[in-house]
């Protein structure tokens, strides 16, 4: 994991032709570092836009209108979870709980955590990412 | 004269605007040719009150918050850097809050308090005396001692810490290891990413005092990538922790060696689940193992290992330092010692409420929570994370324990509470947790793997409205399966969730579909 971790932060994302060369290093099968690689959310199997927003869908950000956020971020910049938006600007994705739980709802932005969210401070980040 | 300030860099700190903060003081204390010492404490847990910096005076330390950066010009004004009162931020000293003032803060007795990188800091505030007791005595009287406290798995199974680590004790093995779940995935649970970004140093003690007990000389802390800011206290925390001997060959003067690592998750909520951490420590798809054998007996690498969440081990250190029958004495029936409670959601007062067990759902919400932020009444709160139970009105005034949170059907789990007001759609509710459960299955039992996507499917049927009476049994008899027939606790404990939103919000399940529509 390490490796795989290393490897997305480099390029990120974890090309298929990094498979089988992990393989041959640790001695496993190419199917094991495959079943690896695809099973854990965080490990991208092609390259994401260059920007990626997290929007957390769990819980306490429900509470707190969480859903109206993603369907403004969905609407917004057209696309659905897990999509990348036409010009590769912004890929956004689900995660379940950043543990800002308490200054809900909450996201982030290219690792950078935004709490007490609204759709308008929404736009203003998505303004500066270019 | 130079100031001292604290500015927190706790992550909610940050997410709230702490950096910006810093950035703008800095600058207006250039402008004012004034010298600064700031320290990057953690957070004392009122997170409404986030960013919340506090400046050291003569009469103890001042806090003003929520600070944005507009507010640092009028800060200056009021002269804050000697504790001004004449700012309407300003709160006083924090200790008398009546929202820390009511606390019995055992574990987070430090937290927000210290520079959690600094070791020094750490011993000067009572840091380490338990791991000073710890290296002079046997493994057998450290694992009486943690019995005889009565402190329980605080990860969410309340398992008695004491009988775990003394099965892996007896045992005998070339390698044994300790390991700690910091995989903390719970909607509404931060207290471990908490204590590892504001005191990270405890963690470590409890560990290596786990280590010293049962005879480990190996641990390893999996930390869920979402955390990266908790990662990085750790890792420089454990760097100090070498140089200082407190980690290494030979821990504080014992004789016994201990070394820890760090392993990064990589957002999978069922590494949560020991069997399936234990998996992916290995670097395997994080696949939940069939117990027995229990991970005592054969856990990491084959090995007897201890896994406990973070906050059973940041509470060992304060048994080992004041005494088991001091820790013994807090809390009610069978739940002893206190509990880090987790208050979020649609609530007022957020925060991290660190009470002895036995304290009601009601007083929690009500006196520290202050009611609901959007001000419209509370309709149901969940306790537990997204596998623990949604609790109705009638049932506010439960104590929260172990033995009386499942007498009520539902659990303490990490002490995560979510509040939820009146605008809340529990079958909605319902449907996200079969849905969080089917996206989160690592696939390896099939009530888990198939009963939660059929879930969605059947909740569906029921919010439109087809053939509902027959829906509804099948979704109770779907539950049933799950209950019974999954591995571990993801597809076990899902139908908490939709179980008691059915039982308490019948009405949200019975609505004409075409008024679902018109509200959405």
């Amino acid at each position: 994991m390490p490796i795989l971790h290393a490897l997305n932060d480099e390029f990120g994302y974890v090309d298929a032709s990094a498979v089988p060369v992990i393989a041959d290093e640790l001695n496993l099968s190419r199917a094991e570092v495959h079943g690896v690689l695809t099973f854990y959310h965080d490990f991208r199997k092609e390259p994401a836009g260059r920007h990626v927003v997290k929007v957390c869908r769990a819980e306490a950000c429900q509470s707190m209108a969480g859903r109206d956020l993603e369907e403004h971020i969905k609407r917004h910049l057209k696309v659905e979870l897990g999509e990348t938006t036409a010009d590769k600007r912004i890929t956004v994705e689900a995660v379940y709980c950043l543990g800002l739980c308490a200054c809900a709802p909450s996201m982030m932005v290219d690792g950078k955590l935004h709490a007490r969210m609204t759709p308008a401070k929404f736009d203003k980040i998505a303004k500066e990412l270019r | 004269m130079t100031a001292t300030l604290y500015i927190p860099c706790d992550s909610a700190a940050i997410a709230c605007g702490a950096e910006e903060v810093l950035l703008a003081i800095q600058a207006e204390a250039l402008a004012r040719k004034i010298e600064l010492k700031i320290i990057r404490n953690g957070s004392r847990g009122m997170l409404w009150l986030e960013p919340m910096i506090e400046v050291a005076t003569p009469e103890g330390r001042i806090a003003y918050g929520p600070v944005a950066p507009e507010d640092v010009a009028t800060l200056f004004a009021a002269d804050f850097l000697n504790g001004g009162k004449n700012h309407p931020l300003c709160i006083g000293r924090p200790e008398d809050v009546p929202y820390l003032k009511n606390q019995e803060r055992l574990t987070f007795a430090r937290c927000g308090i210290t520079d959690p990188t600094d070791i020094e800091d750490y011993i000067a505030h009572d840091g380490y005396r338990g791991l000073k007791a710890a290296a002079h005595m046997s493994g057998e009287a450290i694992v009486t001692a943690v019995t005889e406290s009565g402190l329980r798995g605080r990860g969410g199974a309340g398992f008695p810490t004491g009988i775990k680590w003394k099965t892996v004790l007896g045992l005998d093995a070339q390698q044994k290891y300790i390991v700690c779940n910091a995989d903390e995935g719970d909607s509404g649970t931060f207290a471990d990413r908490m204590i590892m970004e504001g005191d990270p140093f405890l963690l470590i003690e409890g560990m290596t005092i786990a280590g010293l007990a049962v005879g480990a000389t190996k641990g390893f802390v999996y930390i869920r990538s979402e955390y990266p800011i908790a990662y990085a206290q750790m890792e420089k925390a454990i760097v100090a922790a070498n140089r200082a001997g407190y980690l290494g060959p030979n821990v504080a003067g014992s004789g016994k060696a201990f070394d820890l690592e760090l392993r990064l998750g990589a957002g999978a909520y069922i590494c949560g689940e020991e069997t399936s951490l234990l998996e992916s420590l290995e670097g395997k798809r994080g696949m939940v193992r069939a117990k027995p054998p229990l991970p005592a007996i054969k856990g990491l690498f084959g090995q007897p290992t201890v896994i406990n969440n973070v906050l059973s081990f940041v509470a060992v250190p304060t048994i080992l330092d004041k005494g088991a029958t001091f820790y013994k004495d807090f809390g009610m029936g069978r739940s002893r010692g206190t509990m880090p409670l987790q208050l979020a959601g649609n609530v007022k007062h957020g925060g991290l409420i660190e009470k002895a067990f036995g304290i009601t759902l009601r007083q929690v919400i009500e006196d520290f929570g202050g009611g609901t932020a959007s001000g419209k009444p509370i309709r149901a709160v969940q306790v537990g994370g997204p596998l623990g139970a949604y609790f109705p009105q009638s049932l506010l005034d439960t104590p929260l324990d172990y033995e009386a949170m499942a007498a009520a059907k539902g659990m303490l789990g990490h002490g995560g509470i979510v509040v939820f007001d009146d605008s809340v759609d529990m079958a909605m509710q319902a449907r996200f947790a079969m849905e969080f459960c089917a996206v989160e299955s690592c696939g390896k039992c099939t009530p888990c793997r198939i009963g939660s996507t059929r879930g969605v499917e059947v909740i569906d049927r029921i919010r439109e409205g087809q053939n509902r009476q027959k829906n509804m049994e099948l979704l109770a008899d779907l539950c049933d399966t799950m209950l019974d027939g999954s591995l571990c606790a993801l597809g076990g404990l899902t139908p908490f969730p939709v179980q008691s939103a059915v039982r308490h919000f019948p009405e949200d399940f019975n609505r004409p579909a075409g008024h679902r529509a018109a509200a959405e």
